[in-house]
């Protein structure tokens, strides 16, 4: 079962770190990302940019309009996503406690949809 | 064999035969639900002369084949659709040998955290508990829809984020365990609290979460769920004489005790030691302090210090200022009013808007011959209160100590 581990937290936070501790946080992204290659359960997984380069787009009667921003405003921000293989739910959430803003922020556990085509 | 003893029957293995048939069904609730119905109606005219040996082993054997037949028709199905080599359902190859004791998985999965807490009571109830949709609406008070809809969508996010169907790993279990007994006591207290509702209902609902606890204990006895099971024993066994005729609360200290249920405190106090090995959790604890009160044999011959000592420990384990509040009471009855009132007086600022700080405090006052301060903070406390009862006793303790004070 393929899930979606999506990472929010705070960008100020981020910001408010000093070089060392977001040295430090930076060092456990890339020996997670190592340690879950590893393991066999990563599929993909990619930091995303600034929520502020965000952009909405909805479809209304056909007709597209786009606005500045991420869907919901709220305190914490989409910061990056983990695609990964577990074989359920408990596996998965284990996995994402080990993604190193769950300690700062949240992780959304989402299973993939497979369609039978 | 008559139908009532059939229904009865089914009442009794329900749980059992769909917990087993849910494994067979890779954790699809809605599947088990339907293929178990399917084979209580098949029971139903196969028994009508002879009941089978083993009545158990017949139907979860019936209900396991009806849902294979039923993944099978699906697989099918989308053969046609898809012209797709299908895969074999996992646990079509898996051979039902006797026939084994699947609920502890069924109750880890109802109670699974990822479930809103509303939907874990609902499917525990409904799976385990064998209480029907309208019923448990009814004693939440929701309407059956709304109930209905939260058992599906309980059941969707099982099957859809592939919820376990297991037992948690060692790791998990003390906290998983938590939460299974969580949902218990909140079952219960939901029926003893009464608060509102049909008291059918509510009596219903302790019933139930004491046969689940007993369940829980069968199935993992640790201390701390023999702890909840005498817990509930207790304050179930004084059902009768909670209230009076009027129904009016009747306190502890003025119930008659020959109203109490004996056997199912004798029940509870056996399994008070084993539920104290090994430092004593909070419901052991709780359980331990109503054991003290049910072996006394009148209100005067109460164990105060024993019960002040024994909140001091659930103190330490999970501090608050309820619990603080029931230990400053226990030491004004073990050591006397001027004991006590300190400490309910450093829990001001804490429980200012709690009826029952106020009314413990009124009380202590009265006992002190302090009787215009009680009389006040019983009007605090009336100010606060929210059931008719309640209302009603404060009411006539104003009344008591306005009459004291001017005398």
């Amino acid at each position: 079962m393929q899930y979606l581990c999506l990472i929010y937290d705070e960008e100020s936070a981020w910001k408010r770190m000093s070089e060392a501790e977001s040295g430090q946080m930076f060092g456990e992204y890339m020996q997670f990302s190592k340690d879950i290659k590893e393991s066999g359960h990563f599929i993909a997984g990619e930091a995303l940019q600034s929520v502020t380069t965000a952009t909405t787009v909805r479809v209304r009667d056909g007709k597209m309009t786009m606005t500045d921003g991420p869907f919901a405003e709220t305190r914490e921000q989409l910061g990056g996503f983990y695609l990964i293989e577990a074989k359920d739910l408990d596996e998965a959430a284990k996995i994402a406690a080990r993604i190193p803003s769950a300690k700062i922020g949240s992780i959304e556990i989402r299973p993939i949809q497979k369609f039978d085509m | 064999m008559g139908s009532h003893a059939i229904e009865a029957l089914f009442r009794a293995e329900r749980a059992r035969v769909l917990a087993t048939t849910i494994r067979v069904t890779n954790g699809d609730f809605e599947l088990a639900e339907e293929a178990v119905q399917d084979a209580f109606a098949a029971a139903v005219e196969a028994w009508r002369d002879a009941v089978p040996a083993e009545p158990r082993g017949w139907l979860v054997l019936a209900a396991r084949n009806k849902a294979i037949d039923a993944i099978r028709r699906r697989i099918k199905l989308r053969q046609i659709v898809a012209a797709e080599e299908p895969a074999e359902p996992a646990s079509a190859a898996t051979e039902l040998v006797a026939v084994p004791d699947d609920r502890l998985r069924l109750i880890f999965t109802c109670c699974h955290p990822a479930l809103a807490p509303e939907a874990q009571i609902a499917l525990t109830l409904r799976t385990l508990g064998g209480l029907t949709t309208e019923e448990i609406a009814r004693a939440f008070l929701a309407t059956p829809a709304t109930m209905a809809q939260r058992l599906v969508r309980a059941k969707t996010k099982i099957k859809a984020a592939r919820i376990p169907y297991e037992v948690p790993e060692a790791s998990q279990l003390p906290e998983r365990t938590d939460a299974v007994m969580r949902v218990i006591y909140l079952v219960f207290n939901e029926g003893y609290a009464a608060t509102a509702g049909d008291a059918w209902i509510r009596r219903d609902l302790t019933a139930e979460a004491i046969r689940l606890a007993r369940l829980l204990v069968e199935l993992l006895p640790v201390p701390e769920a023999m702890g909840l099971l005498a817990l509930m024993l207790l304050h179930d066994s004084r059902r009768d004489a909670r209230t009076d005729a009027a129904g009016d609360v009747v306190l502890l200290e003025d119930q008659d005790r020959s109203r109490w249920d004996r056997a199912q405190i004798d029940e509870a106090l056996a399994l008070v030691p084993p539920a104290l090995v090994g430092g004593a959790g909070p419901y052991a604890l709780q359980a331990a302090i109503a054991a003290l009160h049910a072996s006394a044999k009148a209100a005067g011959e109460t164990d105060w210090p024993q019960i002040a000592a024994l909140f001091e420990r659930l103190l330490q384990r999970t501090p608050s200022p309820v619990v603080a509040l029931n230990h400053a009471v226990a030491i004004a009855m073990a050591h006397g009013p001027a004991a006590g009132l300190p400490r309910i007086d450093a829990l001001r600022e804490q429980l200012a808007t709690y009826h029952l700080w106020h009314a413990a405090r009124a009380d202590l006052l009265r006992r002190l011959g302090r009787t215009a301060e009680a009389a006040a903070a019983y009007r605090d406390a009336l100010a606060l209160v929210g059931s008719e009862p309640e209302r009603r006793f404060l009411e006539r303790r104003i009344a008591e100590v306005t009459r004291a004070s001017v005398r």
